[in-house]
């Protein structure tokens, strides 16, 4: 798999990190320009460290969903072209405006992931959605949002299995949401992002027609 | 703005203001080749001002956003809440009445909401006999059964709405809370409590029987056992425990719960870690009743 532009390996106190150019974003290491990205709080990040065909070559437009703080979103807009960013919580949206600030191509949007008419009329089509949301009915999410996509477009997503019910198999659970995602999407790739995050599941997937 | 215009549409390009409105409107539920829309309409000179200008909008519309979304309080949660239950509780009840009523009147009537709704959408049987448009006469019967039943659906629309607020809200004022409980519970125990900083007073046992008052007065009087679980009952983590464990369940649920009230009053800050460990009491005292 080859990284995406914009993304280097290089050694932080001795370890080798991914990293991507920026203004640090949460005290993560910085070396000169370069900043490490830590996959143990990005979910994008681990399935870069676990090899995923991503697809990502650097300058793609991108919508993220499920923002948060903006950890992984500062990433992706340091190697991505415009980049929205689509946050639902009032508290971590403080924090991913703070990151916007010193990335002009990356655009805040206080919005529910679940309702795109409250966005699309200031998102463009994109090339890739990134997904991290943790509310139930993630699956839903991505084919509600699978309109944004161009038509040789990716979807990456974690699916986190606790958010969906805590109590279920996580394994059952996964092949719910991939055959939810089916009727928008075809499945590309999946891997769990264990060690990095417990009970979650990567996905790669692309549109396909009739969504 | 009709329905396929971006937020830049009609807008005059140095409007910041408007561009801030339109930004947080919403409109279309349809994405455009925004950027080439707005340089072939003007609003910008080309593609490099365009992102310029949104990258303006957005973030001031986020902080703007922000700030309103902040001065949210669990009062107005507490509020929420407790107009959802109402809706809820009398859209069922009217519904009920709509499927009794119309049951007397057509053999094939349905019950719940989803029929008062089918009911309210139905068009009134146009069996020409009867004086003219039946469909207005306030004196037919089906005409008042059907508006009736229009109501009740408004009603259960308007509690999809309430709890759409109370989920978002309860993000806002408490947001750890919110994560471990679930917003709908969240804003459950802040209402029982009276309020957040109330919640974040209370010992967990109080928490633990929130919403069994009645079983708790009774126990207290001598004359029943003493209840285990109040509205937190409700939560995966009580309910889907067996229930020689669900008293152990209840109280560590409740113990985590009246940690994540005290961080969202007194500091605000997340802290996923406090689900982590609740996840792996649980873990333990599950696995405990399984016997092994």
């Amino acid at each position: 798999m080859s990284l995406p532009e914009g993304v280097e390996r290089r050694a932080f106190d001795g370890t080798e990190r991914f990293a991507t150019r920026g203004e640090p974003v949460y005290g993560e290491p910085t070396d000169g320009p370069w900043r490490a990205w830590n996959p143990h709080r990005s979910k994008l990040g681990a399935m870069l460290e676990l090899g995923l065909d991503t697809g990502l070559v650097g300058g793609e437009t991108t919508l993220y969903l499920g923002a948060a703080a903006g950890t992984t979103v500062s990433h992706v807009a340091d190697f991505a072209g415009p980049t929205y960013a689509v946050e639902f919580a009032a508290r971590p949206m403080r924090d991913l405006l703070d990151a916007a600030e010193s990335r002009p191509r990356l655009y805040p949007l206080l919005a529910d992931a679940r309702s795109p008419e409250e966005y699309a009329h200031v998102v463009e089509p994109v090339d890739v959605v990134v997904q991290d949301v943790a509310t139930r009915g993630q699956a839903a999410v991505a084919t509600t949002n699978a309109r944004f996509l161009r038509e040789d477009g990716r979807l990456l997503v974690a699916i986190k299995a606790r958010s969906e019910d805590v109590t279920r198999d996580p394994e059952g659970i996964f092949e719910d949401a991939l055959a939810e995602l089916r009727a928008a999407y075809e499945v590309l790739e999946t891997e769990r992002l264990a060690p990095y995050h417990d009970d979650h599941l990567g996905v790669v997937a692309r549109p396909v027609d009739g969504r | 703005m009709s329905d396929h215009e971006g937020w830049f549409a009609g807008l005059d390009p140095d409007d910041r203001v408007g561009a801030v409105e339109r930004v947080r409107a919403g409109g279309t539920g349809t994405p455009a080749e925004w950027p080439d829309l707005a340089v072939a309409s003007g609003f910008a000179a080309d593609a490099d001002e365009y992102y310029e200008k949104l990258h303006e909008a957005t973030t001031t519309a986020a902080r703007e956003q922000v700030r309103e979304r902040e001065r949210a309080d669990d009062q107005q949660l507490k509020h929420g809440i407790r107009a959802m239950d109402d809706a809820r509780r009398t859209a069922n009840e009217l519904a009920e009445r709509v499927a009794e009523w119309a049951g007397s009147r057509d053999d094939d009537a349905g019950t719940g909401v989803a029929y008062a709704r089918e009911l309210a959408e139905s068009t009134p049987p146009g069996d020409g006999g009867d004086a003219g448009n039946s469909g207005g006469d306030a004196d037919d019967p089906g005409e008042r059964l059907r508006a009736l039943a229009a109501r009740t659906a408004a009603l259960a629309d308007e509690a999809d709405e309430l709890e759409r607020f109370v989920e978002t809200a309860a993000h806002d004022v408490a947001p750890n809370l919110a994560a471990m409980a679930g917003p709908v519970l969240a804003a459950r125990l802040i209402s029982l409590a009276g309020g957040l900083e109330a919640l974040a007073k209370m010992p967990s046992s109080t928490v633990q029987v929130l919403g069994a008052e009645e079983a708790l007065f009774a126990h207290l009087r001598g004359s029943a056992p003493s209840p285990k679980h109040g509205v937190i009952f409700t939560h995966e983590y009580v309910r889907g425990t067996p229930e020689d464990e669900r008293g152990s369940a209840a109280r560590a649920l409740a113990g985590k719960l009246t940690i994540a009230a005290r961080v969202d009053r007194y500091s605000g800050e997340r802290r996923p870690e406090l689900d982590a460990e609740l996840d792996e009491r649980i873990r333990t005292i599950r696995t405990r009743g399984d016997g092994s």
